[in-house]
C-alpha cells in the first residue's frame, strides 16, 4: 500500500523483458466522463436515492410482517409450496449473468466494442447477484436458522440446496474479483482525479478506498502483463462458474419426481434463460447510465444493437428449448406430464405462459429481425419486455408443478386426470419484496458509481492504443439524423465500410459535440463537459 | 423379515398379468441409490457424513435391504396396512390425527382422497406418510432435518428444519405439510416436543405423519388406527410379522399381504413404502408410472 505517486497510464515504462503491451494512451475525455458520477452530484441524485430507498424499506417491512405472521401471508399453501420467492431467486440471480457475458465472453472472443460497457455490466452483476441471493431469506420458513447453512456439521452434502449455496457463493466471489481486477488501474487514475482539496466523508472514503484497493499499481509493463493474465484467467473461470450456478439451481427443482420439475432439459434451460435476461438487463442498465451520466460520447446506439443481437441469440435458443420441453412432455402423453403441459398451455396458467411467448419469445425476435425496429430504442423496448416476461416465465416454471395433485385417480371416468390442483395467490407481501429487490438494483448501482469510475478507463485507453490508426483513419461520420433511434441503421451501414468497428475507444477527437452519428441523443449536454474542469 | 416383504412384492409381480393396473416392478437400485452413489463417489464422502448425522440415524441402504441383510438391530420395523375394501371415507382418522397433534385443518397428515375407478365409481384412499425405506425427502434436506429411525420411521427434526420445503418437492405422495402460520396452541403433552411427538408444531418448519412414533413403544396404536371404525388401518411390524387394526383384529402380516394382493403406492418410484394397500374394487394405484 504505497502512497507514492503512481505514474499511471502514459508514464508506464516498457517492461524489461520481451513482450510489449501497447502503452495506454491517455484519454482525458474518458477519464472525465468516467469520474463524473464520483465528482458531481446531479440534482436528481438524492431524490432518486431517497425514493428507491423508501421502496427498499417497504420491502423490508413486508418481510418483517412475513416473519411475524408466517409464510402463509405470502400466499403460500401446502399445494403451492414454492412460488414467487423461488422464481425471484432464479430470476434475480439470472440477470447477473449479463456481467459474465458482456465482460467475460466478449473479452475472450476479443470483441473490442465491449470495452465501454464492461464496468457497467460487471457492476450490474455485482449488485444483482447479492440481491438475488438475499431471496433465500424470505424463501426460508425459518430464516432465523439460516446460520445452519454455513455450519458444516449440519451440512447434508447430498442436498441440491446446499450445492446451490456453494455454487452461488463461489460465483459471487468470482464476480467480485472480476469486478475488482480491471478496477485496479482505474483506482489509481481516480485517485489522481480526485481533488485533494475536497473535504467531506465521501471524498475521504473515496481517497482511502482508492489508496487501499489500488495497491501498488504503477502501470509498468510487467504489472500490466500480470493484470491481463489475471483478468484472462478469471474471465475463463467465471464462465463455467456461471454455467454451474444456474445448472445447480435447476437441480433443486429437477431432482424430484414431479412432472414439470423432473426435466433433464432444466440445467440448460435455466442457464440460457439467465444469459438471455442477463444481457437484457445490461442493455437496460447501460441505457440508464448512458442517459443519466451523459456517456453518449462513448456508448453509441450500435452498442445496443450489438447487445441486442447477443440477447436475441440466447432468446432464440430459449424459445427453442421451451418448444422442445412442452412438445416432448405433451406428446409423450403420460398422465402426469400431459396434465401439467395442459395446465400450462391451455389451463390455469395460459395467460402468463402466452404472455411470455409473445413478450419474451416472439416480439424481441421481430424487433431484431425488422430493420426499422432494429435500433437502440427497439433493443431497449425488447430488453424491458424480456426482463419482465422472463420473470413471469420463471413463475410459470416454478408454480404449476408445485400445485400438482400427486394423489389422484388415473382412471377417472371423464378421461381427465382427477385430483385437485393447488393454486397460488399473490399477496402484497411478496409483491412488495420483489419490487423492493428490483429497486435495490438501481439504488446499489447509484451507490457503486459514487465510488468507482463508471467507464473502464484503463481498458478503454488500452483498446485505443491497440488501434492507433483508428482515430486518424476513421471516415468522417455520415450526416445521420440526430435521433438515436433512427440513426442506427444508417450508422451500422457506414461502419461496415470502415476498417474496424471502433467500438472500444469512444469518439474520434471531434469532441465539440458535432459527433451526431454516434447517436448523441437530444440531451447531449454531456459531451461538452469532458474538458475536465476539476 | 424383509425377505417376507420382498417375497410379497415378487409374488405379486408374478400374480398379476402384465396388463393389470397394479404394476409391481422389482427395483434393485433406486434413484435415491443412484444419488447416494453419486454423492459417495463423486464427492468422495463417507457414508456417515452424507446420510448419518448427529441424530444417530441408520441410513437405509437399498442395496443392503435388497439383499436382505439390512442391519436390523431394532426390535420393530413399523409398517402399515390400509385395507381399501373397507374404507367408507368417514375421515375420522384425519380428525383424530389433527386433534391429537393439534394441527390446522389444512394439515392432513393422513388424508383421505376420493378416487375414481375405471367404472367411474368412487372409492376412498387414506394416505399417511409412506415411511419409505428409501425416502426421497431425506437426502434433499440441506441441514439433515429429515432422518430415518432404526425402526423404519422417517421423521422431521423441527428444531433443525429451516423451511426450504425441498422435501415437499421430493415427496411423491404429497404427504408433507408446512406450518405456514403459528401452530394451534397445545396443552402440556405427555411427551416432550421431539421428532417422535412433534406437538405442538413449529412455525416455519415442515411437519408430517410420524406414525405416532412416541406412542408405539408403549403398545398404543397410532391415533388414526385406533379411531378407524371400519378397521381399515392396521399397524404392522415387519420384525414380528404381525399387524393389528383398531377393531382388535390381529393378522399375520406377510400372509395377510400375500393373501390379499397388497400393493404399495407408486412402487415404480423406487421408494419402497412401508404402507401396504389392499385394493378392493379393482382400483388402480399409480398406473402411469408403471407403464411400459
Amino acid at each position: 500500500m504505497s502512497d507514492d505517486n503512481p505514474s499511471t497510464g502514459a508514464g508506464g515504462s516498457p517492461g524489461a523483458d520481451g513482450v510489449q503491451l501497447p502503452e495506454p494512451a491517455v484519454r482525458p475525455d474518458v477519464r472525465a466522463a468516467a469520474m463524473r458520477p464520483v465528482l458531481e452530484t446531479p440534482r436528481w441524485w438524492w431524490p432518486t436515492v431517497l425514493v428507491l430507498g423508501a421502496i427498499v424499506i417497504l420491502g423490508i417491512v413486508a418481510w418483517v410482517v412475513q416473519v411475524v405472521d408466517g409464510l402463509g401471508v405470502a400466499g403460500y399453501n401446502n399445494q403451492a409450496f414454492w412460488a414467487v420467492y423461488e422464481a425471484d431467486l432464479v430470476a434475480f440471480i439470472g440477470v447477473s449473468y449479463g456481467g459474465a457475458v458482456v465482460s467475460a465472453i466478449l473479452r475472450l472472443t476479443k470483441a473490442t466494442w465491449r470495452a465501454p460497457l464492461t464496468r457497467i455490466a460487471e457492476a450490474t452483476a455485482l449488485v444483482t447477484l447479492p440481491v438475488g441471493m438475499l431471496f433465500i431469506i424470505p424463501h426460508l420458513g425459518s430464516p432465523w436458522r439460516i446460520w445452519e447453512l454455513v455450519w458444516p456439521p449440519y451440512w447434508n452434502l447430498s442436498s441440491p440446496i446446499l450445492w446451490d449455496f456453494f455454487a452461488v457463493s463461489t460465483y459471487l466471489l468470482a464476480t467480485a474479483v472480476f469486478f475488482y481486477l480491471p478496477l485496479i488501474p482505474d483506482l489509481k487514475i481516480a485517485q489522481q482525479w480526485l481533488d485533494p482539496d475536497r473535504r467531506g466523508l465521501r471524498a475521504r472514503t473515496c481517497r482511502r478506498l482508492y489508496r487501499v484497493l489500488g495497491g501498488n499499481w504503477d502501470g509498468s509493463a510487467p504489472q500490466r502483463r500480470l493484470l491481463h493474465g489475471a483478468i484472462g484467467l478469471v474471465a475463463i473461470m467465471i464462465i463455467p462458474m456461471a454455467v454451474s450456478v444456474h445448472s445447480v439451481l435447476s437441480f433443486a427443482f429437477a431432482s424430484s419426481s414431479r412432472a414439470g420439475y423432473a426435466e433433464t432439459i432444466f440445467p440448460v434451460y435455466f442457464v440460457v434463460a439467465a444469459l438471455y435476461t442477463g444481457v437484457a438487463l445490461v442493455v437496460l442498465s447501460v441505457a440508464a447510465c448512458r442517459r443519466l451520466w451523459h456517456l453518449e460520447a462513448f456508448i453509441h446506439p450500435r452498442h445496443f444493437v450489438r447487445l441486442g443481437f447477443v440477447m436475441i441469440a440466447f432468446g432464440a435458443v430459449y424459445l427453442y428449448l421451451t418448444f422442445t420441453e412442452y412438445l416432448v412432455d405433451g406428446y409423450s402423453g403420460t398422465t402426469d406430464d400431459a396434465a401439467w403441459v395442459r395446465q400450462v398451455l391451455v389451463g390455469h396458467y395460459w395467460i402468463p405462459f402466452w404472455f411470455y411467448f409473445v413478450a419474451a419469445g416472439v416480439v424481441p425476435l421481430l424487433i431484431m429481425a425488422i430493420r426499422r425496429t432494429r435500433s437502440a430504442k427497439g433493443v431497449l423496448v425488447a430488453s424491458g419486455l424480456v426482463v419482465f416476461a422472463m420473470w413471469v416465465k420463471r413463475l410459470v416454471i416454478v408454480i404449476p408443478p408445485a400445485t400438482e395433485p400427486l394423489v389422484r385417480s388415473p382412471l377417472a371416468a371423464s378421461g381427465v386426470l382427477a385430483g385437485s390442483w393447488g393454486s397460488y395467490h399473490f399477496t402484497w407481501v411478496p409483491i412488495s419484496i420483489t419490487v423492493a429487490a428490483t429497486a435495490a438494483i438501481p439504488l446499489l448501482m447509484l451507490v457503486v458509481f459514487r465510488f468507482v469510475p463508471i467507464l473502464p478507463i484503463f481498458e478503454m485507453e488500452e483498446a485505443d492504443a491497440e488501434e492507433p490508426a483508428r482515430t486518424a483513419a476513421a471516415p468522417a461520420p455520415p450526416p445521420a439524423p440526430a435521433l438515436a433511434g433512427q440513426g442506427v441503421g444508417t450508422f451500422s451501414a457506414a461502419t461496415r465500410s470502415s476498417p474496424l468497428p471502433d467500438m472500444g475507444s469512444g469518439p474520434p477527437p471531434t469532441l465539440g459535440g458535432a459527433n451526431l452519428a454516434h447517436g448523441t441523443p437530444p440531451c447531449s449536454g454531456g459531451v461538452t463537459a469532458t474538458g475536465g474542469s476539476w | 423379515m424383509r425377505e417376507v416383504k420382498r417375497g410379497v412384492s415378487q409374488e405379486e409381480a408374478q400374480q398379476h398379468e402384465p396388463g393389470c393396473q397394479i404394476g409391481q416392478v422389482p427395483v434393485t437400485v433406486g434413484r435415491r441409490g443412484f444419488l447416494r452413489g453419486a454423492a459417495l463417489g463423486g464427492l468422495g464422502l463417507a457414508a456417515s457424513g452424507v446420510l448419518g448425522g448427529t441424530l444417530g440415524t441408520a441410513p437405509s441402504s437399498s442395496a443392503a435391504s435388497a439383499a436382505g441383510n439390512a442391519p436390523a438391530k431394532a426390535v420393530h420395523q413399523w409398517a402399515m396396512v390400509i385395507d381399501l375394501r373397507n374404507c367408507n371415507g368417514c375421515k375420522l382418522c384425519t380428525t383424530a390425527c389433527q386433534t391429537a397433534h393439534y394441527l390446522h385443518e389444512d394439515q392432513t397428515w393422513i388424508n383421505v382422497f376420493t378416487m375414481q375407478n375405471a367404472a367411474g365409481e368412487s372409492y376412498y384412499m387414506p394416505r399417511p406418510c409412506m415411511m419409505c425405506e428409501d425416502p426421497p425427502c431425506v437426502p434433499v434436506c440441506p441441514v439433515k432435518a429429515n432422518f430415518r429411525t432404526e425402526d423404519g420411521l422417517t421423521l422431521v427434526d423441527q428444531s433443525r428444519c429451516i423451511g426450504t420445503r425441498i422435501c415437499m418437492n421430493a415427496c411423491p405422495y404429497q404427504a408433507r405439510y408446512f406450518n405456514w402460520r403459528a401452530p394451534r396452541p397445545a396443552p402440556r403433552q405427555p411427551f416432550p416436543q421431539e421428532p417422535a411427538w412433534p406437538v405442538p408444531q413449529v412455525e416455519g418448519t415442515v411437519g408430517k405423519c410420524v406414525d405416532c412414533a412416541a406412542m408405539l413403544p408403549s403398545g398404543k396404536l397410532p391415533e388414526c388406527v385406533s379411531h378407524c371404525p371400519m378397521g381399515v388401518l392396521y399397524l404392522g411390524d415387519l420384525e414380528t410379522d404381525v399387524a393389528v387394526n383398531g377393531l382388535g383384529n390381529t393378522v399375520e402380516l406377510s400372509q395377510f399381504l400375500a393373501d390379499n394382493d397388497a400393493v404399495t403406492f407408486k412402487e415404480s418410484y423406487g421408494t419402497h413404502p412401508r404402507v401396504f394397500y389392499i385394493p378392493g374394487h379393482g382400483q388402480a394405484l399409480d398406473t402411469d408410472a408403471a407403464d411400459g
